[in-house]
């Protein structure tokens, strides 16, 4: 038994790790920004045998994932994918943690730039529960999945499945696949209004490519 | 000097050791220490590369000073580099004093120490030489190299000219080049050595005496740089020296002036004054990528070896920055790379000392390399 499986006993695989992981063709190079404790990327090398990488803020993060066998380095995605070559990946993948960097568009850019593809998943913040929390409450919406304060939270730009839609045609991307996951983590009926996912998803997950 | 207290592997003139100033050293020896056992395989060997005064005495009390030995807190059983799991060997560096052949060593050619006329050693030379070790242990591929500082400079070294014998590589408080402000503190810790009338133009062995007083100001200096302001705050202060007031006098008044003062002639006690010379110009000539065409990413071409980078916030004698140019290097040669910078206010001596999380990830990264390695 290696590291990975070891630790995939512990605990159940999050849905949309697991979208995530079907949108990654076997054997590929993956650099995940902003890989938390690895669950993914262990998730991704166990099941689809990638080369990965990671890139992760926290120090309790690495520590984590050098313990699970997995190459993360600390850093910053907003200042540290810079360094990085052009197309020395095949998927540059952004896991829940776009609305937590200070320049979303710019490390937007640099996934699709240092990547053939890029993947993000992000809480939608157009979701029925996000409105109806600002909307009748008046209140910053706090929930379960977006457990913070408005005064201490990380996620400092939230943005909806429609912004995030703009954001891809104003940066030139290509959207390959786009997914909205309900609270449930299932994935809402395709063939849908934009509308519809934007208010019924509570994640988004989409996977680009250059134009 | 050459009959030292650890294990000794001596090689005559038919295996001389090539150095890059394009000496051959012969006959020349390396003193060395082991714990732990080394597999069937022979696949559980991890070599850890001594510091610039540290010396081959990892994990064993020192044989001049009685104190534990310099790594311990990493080295030894149930330790993050196990040793009831690997075979851990630490050998001194050549141009050492504690028993690899060194200035303080007999030339063979005169019958007198060498001084000055001992070949100028570098990194690269250090790990030829530990190569040769190997060899004669008869131990192909490490399972990993280890070690901070100019101990670093050697594992990525090792990296660079032997890809092929090294699984896992950590270096640690380290750089891939020696900066300008590292050259010149050396400098002065030289300067301060050649100045002392006892010093005899590097002779003095000859004739009987000792430049301590330089040697031990060299240290004081050395020693500054290894701290850090805030942990000289915290353990000294402005606080005095067994007294109550100033003396209006250059004694030594404050107890910071005492502790380097301590440092200084302790140091002279275990350490060679010429050694000291060459084993700080060899980490003055060390810059890994202008051996590489410039690029220090090439130095790590194709290199399968994972590596662990850790670096110590506090660390100005070897700051992140000099850590986060190797992971930008390695990153760019595809290397398998971890890095963590540790908080810590300790300063360069950080690795030295109890750091949990550096514990904490190089035990973890050498369990999941050892798993990855079927040890």
């Amino acid at each position: 038994m290696d590291a990975t499986t070891a630790f995939a006993e512990q605990q159940p695989v999050r849905p949309d790790h697991r979208l995530v992981a079907e949108m990654v063709e076997p054997g590929a190079r993956v650099l995940d920004v902003g890989c938390g404790d690895g669950a993914l990327l262990a998730l991704l090398e166990r099941e689809r045998r990638v080369d990965g990488r990671g890139i992760e803020i926290s120090r309790e993060g690495v520590s984590q994932c050098v313990a699970r066998g997995l190459s993360v380095i600390q850093g910053d995605a907003d200042t540290d994918l810079a360094d990085y070559p052009d197309d020395s990946f095949d998927y540059v993948i952004l896991s829940q943690t776009i609305q937590a960097t200070r320049q979303p568009r710019q490390v937007l850019e640099h996934m699709l730039r240092i990547g053939r593809r890029a993947i993000v998943s992000f809480p939608n913040f157009g979701h029925w529960r996000i409105r109806l929390e600002l909307g009748l409450k008046g209140r910053m919406p706090v929930t379960e999945k977006l457990p913070y304060s408005w005064y201490d939270t990380p996620n400092i730009h939230f943005c909806t499945i429609r912004d995030f839609v703009a954001l891809c045609d104003e940066v030139g991307a290509q959207m390959e696949r786009a997914v909205a996951l309900n609270a449930g983590g299932e994935p809402v009926r395709v063939n849908v209004p934009w509308w519809v996912w934007n208010l019924f998803g509570e994640s988004g997950v989409f996977l680009l490519r250059r134009r | 000097m050459d009959e030292p207290a650890s294990l000794v592997a001596r090689f005559g003139p038919d295996k001389p050791l090539v150095m890059d100033c394009g000496a051959r050293l012969a006959p020349w020896q390396i003193a060395y220490q082991t714990y732990g056992e080394l597999n069937a395989a022979r696949s559980n060997a991890v070599l850890v590369c001594h510091a610039l005064t540290g010396d081959q005495h990892v994990a064993n009390p020192h044989p001049v000073t009685g104190k534990p030995g310099w790594w311990e807190t990493m080295v030894g059983p149930g330790r993050p580099i196990d040793t009831n799991r690997f075979f851990v060997i630490c050998s001194n560096v050549v141009g050492g004093c504690m028993g690899t052949t060194g200035p303080a060593s007999l030339n063979p050619a005169t019958g007198k120490p060498w001084g000055l006329d001992f070949p100028v050693v570098t990194i690269r030379d250090m790990v030829r030489a530990q190569a040769m070790l190997l060899d004669h242990l008869g131990i192909e591929t490490l399972f990993c190299v280890v070690g901070g500082s100019m101990g670093g400079m050697q594992v990525l070294q090792w990296a660079a000219s032997y890809p092929e014998r090294v699984f896992a590589a950590i270096p640690i408080a380290t750089a891939a080049i020696h900066s300008a402000q590292n050259i010149a503190f050396h400098e002065v810790g030289r300067q301060a050595v050649m100045a002392d009338p006892d010093w005899r133009n590097g002779r003095y062995l000859e004739e009987g005496v000792k430049p301590a007083k330089g040697l031990a100001v060299a240290r004081m200096g050395a020693h500054i740089t290894y701290l850090s302001e805030k942990a000289l705050h915290r353990k000294f202060g402005r606080r005095l020296q067994d007294r109550d007031a100033p003396t209006f006098s250059f004694d030594a008044d404050f107890q910071v002036e005492s502790y380097l003062r301590y440092q200084g002639e302790a140091f002279v006690e275990r350490f060679d004054a010429n050694s000291y010379l060459y084993v700080t110009r060899a980490m003055d000539y060390f810059d890994l990528a202008a051996d590489h065409g410039g690029v220090l990413a090439n130095a790590f071409r194709g290199t399968k070896t994972r590596f662990c980078v850790a670096s110590f916030t506090s660390d100005w004698l070897f700051p992140t920055s000099g850590s986060r140019a190797i992971v930008h290097a390695l990153n760019a040669a595809g290397a398998s790379v971890s890095f963590v910078e540790i908080e810590s206010d300790k300063g360069h001596d950080a690795f030295l000392l109890d750091e949990p999380e550096l514990f904490a990830t190089t035990g973890g990264f050498l369990a999941a390399a050892a798993r990855a390695r079927g040890l």
